[in-house]
């Protein structure tokens, strides 16, 4: 195979159209659509009393306005609970429009369709709705004592709880191992809420064909095909007739994995309903009070290690605070608690978590999705450990290290795909000892010293994870080659930006043995590919990157099949080469895919001078057997799935120096440097620029984001002048290495990249403050102005 | 986030502005460059019914050095002040302080003098006019100007002395006096944000580079840039041996900056010292280089200033 490209950093073929302005996103769409607008609670928890539209009525070009009680059945039944689990004993999703009770700021209650959005706003600012204020409940610890209720029906606040324990090899228990460890250590950690804020907001814009009764959606989604059968069920439509298709989507970070979201119903409701076409575009203020956070949660910590730092026992309980609604069960919660044990053999483990209701904003996965949080935690203990035994940080790592030659490796535990939690591959000391020399963590010593005599102090950290990727069910991919040459791939699951044109595009060539510019990609269109999951949990690669693969060896055997009998080869002598089948040894036997395309399909009409070689009288077909033989199908196509049996593991280290300022308290970030392990690299390049924008949120985590609710549920900051994501100025420079540890689980041994790079970055950050201050760091993030706190409470 | 109804006026004239104020006030705002007000207007924080739009009228678009100082015209945008070496060479504290103004894309649209009337004390140009001593130039449809002192100018956060028929025509920002050094110094969360805390210094040096007069305003502070006279507590003492110490604890104990969701007032109150020292520190060190090099250069250029230059380079300056 001499297209070899899988592996090769190949520029984003996406980035041209995206960078110069000819991205088609979905406010592009429906310039000409009506526009809605949406009334939304101004309070974190109220009964609504009455709704009173009629000033709005005398807004010129208003068409509609809808409250709950307009809503159809099925449209106005609560939204679904997408993964249920027996441990969500409570899960509570939200009407589509507020029904009696508001349970967040930005809760949608009133609908309101115009002409454009200006004038959308204008009515709905004239809708006023009487609400009778209920305490609101904000804040985990206080919602946990249950005194007030977010649901009347959920007792103590609680929507899930659950506990999972493995117990060490002798079979004592977490807190039996504690107990009888040399030494104990037990702490409380904090982290505070963040969001995945992508560039584009949510939005929906929906077109009704009231003639062939078909609708056609087109939403801002990490799934369009789930939206579909969303939509479909909903508003009772064949699902033949409904099709859903993700445009080009700026940004999606998890999100946009939530469906259907109450726009993704109620705009196509009512472009059925009003023979119109319907547009709702979110802006920034909806997108902070209306979509969903993550991040929150205080974990309790109790710890029992020997004299080299090696955990015996560990017991986390950890209060999740979920918000107003549960629409993506506990999916959060469960990933803190069986990615905490990251690549550590844990002597014995407990961890009980309590997911809360509040009066705010509900919380599904953001990037990491839990994760950040569970790798804060035992990262922390680490440091916590190292610093209790007079040990290197890295040394107590080391000690806990599960090695090379013990994979598989069963941490005892059920994931989030409902599956036994076995790493696959890694090689955690390797990738240890690459970070060490990248980042020069044993010569550290003397540079912070040298630094002291300066009066600048500086300090190191590190952080080590593993993370569960390409969680199932399954992802297809469809390939065809057309009797032009070009190959067309599709995937239903969707692309935010990830570089899926190019990594899939890249796949397909290698396989096919065609130059990349015959192949294009199509993601995220039910029109194209109707079988898919979605995009999240970092599992485009693994999934959709697999089956396009299996689809396309599928092409591969059959095109050898037909070229063949056209060049009366044995099919085991043929390879495919910049787009040409050949006969190996055989210079002068050839033929383009092309014609094998266009021999796949037997024809009776020849629409062009190529076509004629299919056609009945053509002499190329054998008398024996029909044209389209048994079990063939016509055209040179190939569709396949890949369904893994459980997630692969990918892995990484990273390290971090900054400098905080002895007076201002400023923390600067010095140097970052990442270690990463995703199996083998599709696009190398591809999988950097997934690490530098997961870096670059991950130190929002670490030193900038928080939703500041105050008592009364407010969100005091929903804007980007007050909420603050890093900018270039405050990302340093990545420095990465690559470990390609394969995947035996998969055809191509290949592990996600997406979410890894914001994984550990709090808790690297935490360490290399702590290391630069001495003193514990076990809230984040950290702002200069805590630092500074943190100081005086320490007399420093 | 899209603004309620109003009546566009784009007046090519300042008296056809002046007018379309004067007969919409109190329901009119003005745009020039609307950093602050587009925002506001969006997210209907701000409901004007009319909005008056001054960016076609040319004569306001005027950036002049004169004798004693910089005159910045209503439609200067950050960058051109920002860039022009007159201005820097007259006063240097007005670049400065501009590079530390949001970002580039916003100094391309955004005034000097929007900046100011918007009054907010967390920015850093009400700050600069205010530790200049500087004016703001109010023009109202038939009334003769009058020029605010900066004192009198900012009244409250967000909130000024001008009145809702009036337009600010311009901004007059005094030149240092000789031997004079300046600086800013502060600290954002992130690049370009408006600062946790900050300090616009002038230091002021005797002919034996003794610091004569020390003074601050402060950002973030308080309700309005908090203007802290030091000179007494810099006791006519060279830079060298200031006890800069009890500057810092001066500069404390004069503001009152509030919590917020960014800083902490205690952390404020903390960070203004240390910020005010430094800029002190830098201004003072400015002005010593000032008192020494104006002179060598000036030698060196052969200009003749009627200063006489010492063989030193740290002549008299009578100026």
């Amino acid at each position: 195979m001499t297209t070899k490209l899988f592996g090769e950093r190949v520029q984003r073929r996406e980035d041209p159209r995206l960078i110069t302005g000819q991205g088609r996103y979905l406010d592009d769409l429906g310039q000409d659509a009506l526009a809605a607008a949406f009334v939304r609670s101004p309070h974190a928890h109220a009964r609504i009393r009455d709704i009173d539209v009629s000033a709005a009525v005398d807004v010129e070009g208003l068409v509609a306005v809808y409250t709950w009680e307009d809503l159809p059945e099925r449209v106005r039944d609560p939204l679904p609970l997408l993964i249920p689990h027996p441990a969500l004993t409570h899960g509570r999703t939200a009407y589509p429009l507020a029904r009696d009770i508001v349970r967040h700021v930005g809760e949608p209650v009133v609908m309101v369709v115009a002409r454009d959005r200006y004038l959308a706003e204008d009515a709905a600012s004239l809708i006023t709705v009487d609400y009778e204020l209920l305490k609101p409940v904000v804040g985990v610890e206080e919602a946990a004592q249950g005194v007030h209720l977010v649901h009347e029906d959920v007792p103590g606040n609680v929507g899930a709880h659950m506990i999972q324990e493995v117990p060490s090899a002798a079979g004592l228990g977490a807190r039996e191992a504690i107990d009888a460890a040399p030494h104990t250590l037990a702490f409380r950690l904090d982290i505070e809420r963040s969001a995945s804020m992508p560039l584009e907001g949510r939005g929906v814009y929906a077109r009704w064909d009231a003639d062939d009764r078909s609708l056609r959606v087109y939403s801002s989604t990490q799934t369009s095909t789930s939206v579909r059968m969303a939509v479909a069920a909903k508003l009772g439509l064949p699902l033949p007739s409904v099709e859903v298709i993700a445009p080009d989507v700026g940004g999606g970070f998890g999100v946009k994995i939530v469906h259907p979201w109450p726009e993704e119903v109620l705009v196509p409701w009512a472009a059925m309903l009003l023979g119109r076409e319907v547009k709702w575009t979110e802006d920034r203020r909806e997108h902070f009070v209306s979509s969903a956070h993550e991040r929150g949660q205080v974990q309790h910590v109790r710890v029992g290690f020997d004299d080299e730092g090696r955990v015996l026992g560990l017991d986390v309980t950890i209060l999740h605070d979920h918000g107003a609604y549960t629409p993506y069960g506990i999916i959060v919660p469960i990933i803190t608690s069986t990615q905490l044990l990251g690549p550590y053999r844990i002597g014995a483990y407990r961890v009980e978590f309590s997911s809360i209701y509040t009066n705010t904003v509900q919380v599904t996965p953001y990037r990491g999705a839990g994760r950040p949080q569970a790798t804060f935690c035992m990262e922390r203990t680490m440091d916590k450990i190292a610093a209790h035994l007079g040990k290197d940080r890295a040394a107590v790592r080391e000690a806990n290290f599960i090695h090379p030659d013990e994979f598989p490796y069963d941490q005892g535990l059920i994931f989030q795909d409902g599956r036994p939690l076995i790493y696959d591959s890694g090689d955690y000391p390797e990738s240890l000892r690459v970070l060490k020399g990248l980042i020069g963590w044993d010569g550290f010593a003397e540079q912070k010293e040298r630094a002291a005599a300066e009066g600048r102090r500086i300090g190191i950290g590190l952080g080590c994870y593993v993370e569960g990727t390409g969680v199932g069910p399954y992802e297809g991919g469809h390939v065809q080659v057309t009797s032009d040459g070009r190959v067309h791939v599709s995937t239903g699951l969707t692309s935010q930006g990830q570089g899926h044109e190019t990594v899939f595009a890249q796949i397909a060539a290698t396989e096919l043995g065609v130059p990349l510019d015959r192949v294009s990609v199509v993601t995220g269109d039910t029109r194209r590919f109707g079988y898919a999951v979605g995009t999240f949990a970092s599992r485009a690669a693994v999934m959709s990157g697999n089956a396009i693969a299996l689809a396309c060896r599928k092409v591969r055997e059959k095109a050898l099949g037909i070229a063949a009998d056209a060049l009366e080869a044995d099919p085991r002598d043929l390879t495919i080469e910049d787009g040409e089948v050949r006969v190996a040894g055989n210079p002068g036997a050839s033929i383009p895919l092309a014609t094998v395309a266009v021999l796949s399909n037997p024809l009776r009409y020849a629409f062009d001078e190529e076509a004629k070689r299919a056609t009945q009288f053509s002499g190329a077909a054998s008398m024996d057997r029909p044209p389209v033989a048994e079990g063939e199908e016509p055209g040179l196509e190939g569709r396949d799935y890949y369904s893994p049996v459980r997630s692969t593991f990918a892995s990484g280290m990273h390290a971090a120096i900054v400098e905080t300022d002895p007076e201002t308290a400023e923390i600067r970030i010095l140097r970052y440097a990442v270690v990463h392990d995703c199996g083998r690299l599709i696009n190398p390049m591809i999988v950097e620029g997934q690490i530098h924008g997961g870096v670059a949120q991950g130190v929002g985590g670490a030193l900038y984001e928080r939703m500041a609710y105050d008592e009364h549920g407010q969100l005091l900051n929903a804007s980007f002048m007050d909420f603050l994501m890093p900018y270039a100025t405050e990302v340093p420079l990545i420095e990465t290495a690559h470990l390609e540890t394969p995947s035996p689980l998969n055809p191509l041994g290949i592990k996600g990249a997406g979410e890894a790079g914001v994984i550990p970055v709090s808790a690297v950050i935490a360490s290399a403050i702590e290391d630069a201050e001495g003193i514990a760091v076990d809230r984040m993030p950290i702002s200069p102005s805590e630092l500074h706190d943190l100081r005086s409470r320490a007399g420093s | 986030m899209k603004p309620s109804p109003f009546d566009y006026h784009a007046p090519r004239e300042l008296g056809e502005a002046l007018e379309v104020l004067a007969g919409t006030a109190p329901h009119g705002k003005v745009l020039a460059g609307g950093q602050s007000l587009i925002p506001m207007l969006n997210m209907r924080l701000a409901a004007p019914s009319h909005l008056v739009d001054i960016n076609r009228v040319a004569e306001l678009d005027a950036l002049s050095v004169e004798t004693g100082g910089v005159r910045v015209g209503a439609l200067a945008r950050h960058a051109a002040v920002e860039r022009s070496p007159a201005v820097a060479a007259v006063q240097p504290l007005l670049p400065a302080a501009l590079r530390l103004v949001a970002h580039p894309v916003i100094r391309n649209r955004g005034t000097v003098v929007g900046s100011l009337v918007h009054a907010d004390p967390s920015a850093e140009l009400p700050a600069v006019l205010a530790v200049l001593g500087g004016t703001v130039r109010l023009a109202r449809h038939g009334a003769p100007e009058r020029d605010v002192p900066a004192e009198a100018f900012f009244t409250g956060p967000l909130e000024s002395a001008i009145e809702p028929d009036e337009l600010a025509v311009s901004a007059f920002f005094p030149a240092p006096p000789p031997r004079t050094g300046t600086a800013f110094q502060e600290v954002a969360r992130r690049h370009g944000d408006y600062a946790m805390a900050g300090a616009a210094a002038v230091v002021t040096l005797d002919e034996d580079l003794r610091i004569a007069s020390a003074r601050v305003a402060c950002v973030s502070a308080g309700p309005v840039p908090v203007v802290l006279d030091l000179s007494e507590v810099c006791a006519r003492r060279p830079a060298a041996s200031a006890d800069w110490e009890a500057v810092a604890a001066a500069v404390r104990d004069g503001v009152d900056p509030d919590d917020d969701i960014h800083a902490t007032a205690r952390y404020r109150r903390h960070l203004t010292g240390v910020l005010a020292e430094r800029a002190l520190r830098v201004a003072a060190a400015e002005a010593e280089r000032v008192a020494d090099g104006r002179a060598a250069v000036r030698m060196s250029e052969g200009v003749d200033d009627g200063v006489n230059h010492g063989a030193n380079g740290a002549g008299e300056d009578s100026e």
